[in-house]
């Protein structure tokens, strides 16, 4: 029986000191291998005498059964130090720069429109667009602008030698939009416009977003609601507007919007950020709509103007530039610094 | 139009601090552009007289002056050149202090030596005082100015100039009574008119007025008044009162119609009675006609202008500016004034094609009271008499009623007051306002009936009125609605793309928007053969914007130009934009282009650089039209500012619906970009529709793919083969799931003229698994239709 002690104790022994896959294996042919010593001994249980036999098996098999548990969890540790060891040899030096794509984005004015665009469509406005050459009629006639009128002067126009000319604000879609839809109608007209002007604050050619909402309520009060909301979702603050008197010939009465605007140094200043005002009912005529039943009112902003504002942009002239060093501030990929 | 807050307040008292009195008029409508002093900030300097004035011992430009300032004579150096005995004029007294040359400096005056003599103070012009921009020497003051008196409280220097910006309906605001009035509305306060008085006549002489032009000039106003004395000069009073309105002292007669002008808001002009022959016509110049201004241009008329003539000769372009040698001279003692209303329309434009902008025009084009004239003839006579004495004769009028403005009647309700506004302003309120705004009304409890005043212009309808009152009331005072809303959902279709869903995936495809203006020079497009139907501006910027592109590239290019310029050499850039043309019709189509160049991928480790082809520019047009209804093919194009060799019509179900390629080599050095460009270029209206998904059902049954190399003709294109291989395997063509190339190769091994092309043959069926037999049939099958068809060798 101490042979069997001593043996299990050897082998306990031996295991632990294992220190390779390999050299567990050993240990366990030494053991429990066909000719190991604890197999040996199982195969001599028949020289013992008969009523021995039971007890003594039982004894080598415990003994057998710790050494296999044994050898199992001594093979499970080496495995796992082994795979670790493998793995630690694949370590990779996580500051080496990943893997880059080539970024794309959007231009800085079309961020700024898509984002005034999903503003307004919230509440129901529809995108509607129209020619950036333009006639006279939609331009200035059918907009109130009497022939000779000065405002027409105020305008800069590009014409062409047909008479033709680039549109010089987004109101023409005004008319496009009347002469094609029914009352209630609410849109808004995103696009390009043109003005024979340049110089440090002006671009011969920048965005509007034209608005247009008519119906039988359309009041000046509402006007100036849809403006205040408008004004603090585009730039998420709770900044004051107001509305000044102004002139528009195709509006009465008609209105710039002041932005109360926090300037660098602290103080605060108002920036003129847009014009609307209600629609001149000879503007409706124009449009083929009643003056008599619907009132409507119109607005029209600079998007480079917001979009100056919303990011900081300091020099208007930026936009047209197309410097990626500026573009790709605006995409998601090259928005930080 | 910039005006004295102390005028202002003659017209309108207690009209509260200068900050509430630029907000109130902003608030009105009337835009305040600045405000500034009307004199630097100084203290310390007064009212002196030159008592003597001698030669200075040691310089030649310097003279030492006894100056009487209120005590004892003070020994003051000066350089001005006007420097004189007797005159009276300002003195900085030590301890006075001048503003500085910046802002924010001061000059302190102390007690000084030059070339060794003692100065105790300074003699000033109006420059270092800050009255003005420009002087010749030392002040000038009036003989009867009081000595010792504080320079700011005899000149009434306290005081603000405001310049408001007119928007073009408010012509009458250009006067102290128009802006008088608007702000005595808003405070409900009185308007102090001036005391004006009618001066006796003392001569009968008149000139008769020919109006040959009546819709032109349907009123012309004149009066004669002679022998008035040249020798005197416009009052300080008066003076200060242009220079705060940023007009010069030039002549009494002329200083007092511009006083009249500023002050009741009628242009006048004053002829010299003896430049003027035989009588006033009024007429429409000739062709051709020539006439010296007074600002000593000459210009050639045409019939468009209107003329004040006499019976020889034009004196004056209507409206805009007087002839020089009809205007009145230092000589001159008798005089004839005018006071018109001339036709808006007829003047407008005139002073731009003249090329002198007037105060006159800038009224005149805009609109001038036109019940006005008499009025501005007995004051303008007042104020000269006053200043020059001479002998009056009658106003003279000639008028054409049939065409002076008719006063407009204007009906308002209540009810389309609220409906226009979204809020009720009281029923006396409204009349009230309009009242104070010189607007005649009547209520009945339900209309206003209105007549607009002779100085309105722009009241004509209804909602004019709603917008005199609304302003007036206050548009900070309105409330702010929400919209009421009648909305339904509306129907956004899912199979046309959204320009935004095509900047989006053409940003996720790597590609970064630019936006180019939409007229280039004539020579960009010519350089790239793009110059067909031009259509050119009338009136450009300059010779690089005189044309609408009728093309994307010339932008594109240049903006790759740049951008290499600035070491970035891996670009791809898109923009989408309207192109213009004009042959018959006028085209404006929105298109789009894509445009790469460099290596594909930015540099990095780990990654070989891999450059821009064609065949990156085909991967994303396939990319971009992979959900475009129709089967996508490329077939060799033939634009010409496109490599011939590596560019491609792209066909939608046969449709050509853009081009890819190489932008012609010559082409891009010719813009010294060192690097080869590739473009895709497409019409919106062809790619924006979209594929509807539709469920079809998935194999759940293993595929199984078959590699094939052959050998073949290099001048056989793989649309070729690939549509070889389709056909070769007749109705079981639906097993072919996928048929990839996977290398293409020439060189070593391949016979010279010669390519290797590999490719796997991916079969599946839908309901069962394929049996080896069976796939291998359908290889043999193409392999054999290669070979017979193509000559393809098949290679091992």
């Amino acid at each position: 029986m101490s042979d069997l002690k001593q043996l299990l104790a050897a082998g306990l022994g031996q295991i632990e000191q294992a220190e390779s896959v390999q050299a567990l294996d050993e240990v366990r042919v030494h053991y429990l291998g066909q000719k190991g010593t604890v197999t040996t001994q199982l195969k001599q249980l028949g020289q013992l005498p008969p009523e021995d036999r039971k007890q003594a098996g039982q004894q080598i098999n415990e003994v057998k059964t710790q050494l296999f548990a044994a050898i199992q969890e001594k093979k499970t540790t080496l495995m796992q130090a082994e795979l670790n060891q493998k793995l630690m040899a694949e370590a990779v030096d996580v500051t080496l720069p990943g893997r880059q794509q080539a970024a794309g984005g959007v231009h800085p004015v079309t961020r700024t429109m898509q984002r005034i665009i999903d503003l307004f469509s919230q509440v129901g406005f529809d995108v509607v667009t129209g020619p950036e050459i333009e006639d006279d009629f939609h331009n200035f006639e059918a907009l109130n602008f009497p022939a000779h009128h000065p405002a027409r002067a105020m305008h800069d126009t590009f014409y062409f030698p047909d008479g033709h000319l680039l549109r010089t604000h987004t109101s023409p879609v005004q008319i496009r939009a009347m002469k094609t839809m029914q009352p209630p109608i609410k849109i808004i007209a995103p696009g390009k416009v043109y003005r024979s002007d340049s110089d440090q604050t002006h671009t011969p050619m920048f965005h509007q977003v034209e608005g247009l909402v008519i119906g039988e309520d359309v009041t000046f009060t509402s006007l100036k609601g849809v403006l205040n909301q408008f004004v603090n979702a585009f730039f998420e603050d709770d900044l004051q507007i107001r509305l000044r008197p102004s002139y528009f010939p195709f509006t009465e009465p008609s209105a710039e919007v002041d932005v109360e605007w926090k300037k660098d140094d602290g103080s605060i200043d108002w920036l003129e950020v847009l014009g609307c005002g209600m629609v001149h009912p000879n503007v409706l005529r124009s449009g083929g709509i009643d003056p008599e039943k619907y009132t409507g009112f119109a607005f029209g902003l600079g998007v480079e103007r917001f979009a100056m504002l919303r990011y900081g942009v300091q020099d208007l002239r930026n936009f047209f530039e197309n410097d990626l060093a500026f573009l790709q501030q605006f995409s998601d990929a090259g928005a930080k610094p | 139009m910039k005006f004295s807050e102390q005028w202002l307040q003659e017209w309108v008292t207690d009209t509260g601090t200068t900050e509430t009195l630029m907000e109130q008029l902003t608030m009105l409508g009337l835009e305040v552009d600045g405000v500034e002093p009307a004199a630097g900030a100084f203290t310390g300097v007064v009212v002196a007289e030159i008592k003597t004035c001698e030669p200075h011992p040691n310089a030649d430009k310097l003279k030492v002056c006894q100056v009487a300032a209120g005590g004892d004579e003070l020994q003051i150096v000066c350089g001005a050149p006007n420097a004189r005995v007797g005159l009276k004029t300002a003195l900085s007294t030590i301890g006075a202090v001048l503003p500085g040359k910046t802002p924010g400096e001061v000059f302190n005056i102390k007690k000084s030596e030059l070339r060794g003599v003692v100065s105790h103070g300074m003699l000033c012009s109006e420059v270092e005082l800050g009255i003005s921009q420009e002087s010749d020497g030392i002040m000038e003051l009036p003989a009867d100015a009081p000595v010792g008196a504080d320079l700011r409280d005899y000149m009434q220097l306290a005081d603000q100039l405001i310049d408001v910006d007119l928007t073009p309906n408010r012509a009458d605001c250009f006067c102290l009574r128009g802006v008088a009035r608007e702000v005595a509305t808003l405070n409900q306060l009185a308007v102090n008119e001036p005391a004006e008085q009618a001066v006796a006549e003392t001569t009968d002489m008149v000139m008769d007025i020919d109006l040959q032009a009546p819709a032109q000039c349907p009123i012309y106003g004149s009066r004669i008044i002679k022998g008035i004395d040249n020798t005197q000069v416009t009052p300080l009073w008066m003076k200060e009162k242009l220079r705060r309105s940023g007009l010069r002292s030039i002549h009494p007669v002329v200083d007092v119609t511009n006083y009249v002008m500023l002050e009741l808001g009628q242009p006048m002009h004053a002829f010299d009675l003896h430049q003027i022959e035989g009588g006033i016509v009024v007429r429409m110049a000739k062709d051709g006609e020539q006439l010296q201004l007074l600002d000593e241009s000459e210009a050639t008329l045409t019939p468009e202008f209107l003329v004040i003539a006499d019976q020889q000769k034009a004196l004056a372009v209507a409206g805009v500016i007087g002839g020089l040698d009809s205007g009145v001279s230092a000589a001159t003692q008798d005089i004839i004034l005018e006071a018109a209303y001339f036709d808006p329309a007829t003047i407008m434009g005139k002073s731009r094609k003249l090329g002198v902008h007037t105060e006159s025009g800038l009224r005149f084009e805009r609109g001038v009271d036109w019940d006005l004239q008499e009025r501005a003839l007995h004051r303008a006579t007042e104020l000269i008499t006053e200043i020059c004495g001479g002998q009056v004769a009658p106003i003279k009028v000639a008028k054409e009623t049939a065409h002076i403005p008719q006063q407009q009647t204007i009906r308002l309700t209540r009810d389309h007051l609220l409906k226009v506004l979204g809020f009720a302003v009281a029923d006396e309120q409204v009349s009230q306002i309009l009242t104070a705004l010189g607007i005649d009304n009547q209520f009945d409890g339900q209309t206003w009936t209105a007549t607009s005043p002779s100085w309105r212009f722009d009241l004509a309808i209804a909602e004019d009125l709603i917008e005199e009152v609304v302003r007036v009331v206050g548009y900070d005072q309105m409330p702010a609605h929400r919209l009421a809303s009648t909305d339904a959902i509306r129907v956004i279709p899912e199979a046309i793309r959204q320009w935004r869903h095509l900047k989006q995936q053409l940003s996720d495809l790597s590609y970064q928007e630019v936006i180019n203006y939409s007229f280039v020079g004539e020579k960009q497009l010519t350089a790239l053969g793009l110059d067909q139907d031009v259509f050119a501006l009338a009136n450009p910027l300059n010779q690089d914007m005189a044309v609408m592109r009728t093309h994307l590239l010339p932008g594109i290019l240049a903006n790759i130009k740049a951008n290499l310029a600035r070491q970035n050499h891996d670009l791809a850039l898109f923009e989408l934009g309207k192109v213009f043309s004009k042959s018959t019709e006028i085209q404006q189509e929105d298109v789009l282009l894509l445009a790469k160049t460099g290596q594909q991928a930015p540099e990095q480790w780990g990654i070989h650089g891999q450059k821009v082809d064609f065949f990156t520019l085909k991967g994303d047009v396939e990319s971009l039209l992979a959900a475009v209804p129709g089967e996508l093919t490329f077939t060799p194009s033939a634009l010409a500012h496109l490599h011939p060799g590596r560019q491609a019509a792209v066909h939608l179900n046969g449709q050509v619906v853009g081009h890819v390629g190489q932008v012609h080599p010559s082409m891009v050095q010719k813009m010294k970009i060192k690097q080869e460009v590739y473009v895709a270029e497409f019409a919106m209206n062809d790619i924006q529709h979209m594929v509807l998904p539709q469920w079809q059902s998935v194999s759940k049954f293993p595929s199984v793919r078959r590699d094939l190399a052959v050998v073949i003709r290099d001048a056989i294109s793989w649309s070729e083969v690939a549509n070889a291989v389709k056909s070769s395997l007749g109705d079981d063509q639906g097993l072919l799931n996928e048929l990839c190339l996977f290398d293409v190769y020439k060189g070593d091994n391949i016979e010279k003229g010669y390519k290797s092309l590999a490719m796997a043959m991916i079969f599946q069926e839908k309901n069962r698994t394929l049996e080896d037999k069976e796939v291998d049939k359908l290889v043999s099958k193409a392999v054999s239709f290669l070979a017979e068809q193509l000559n393809a060798e098949i290679r091992s």
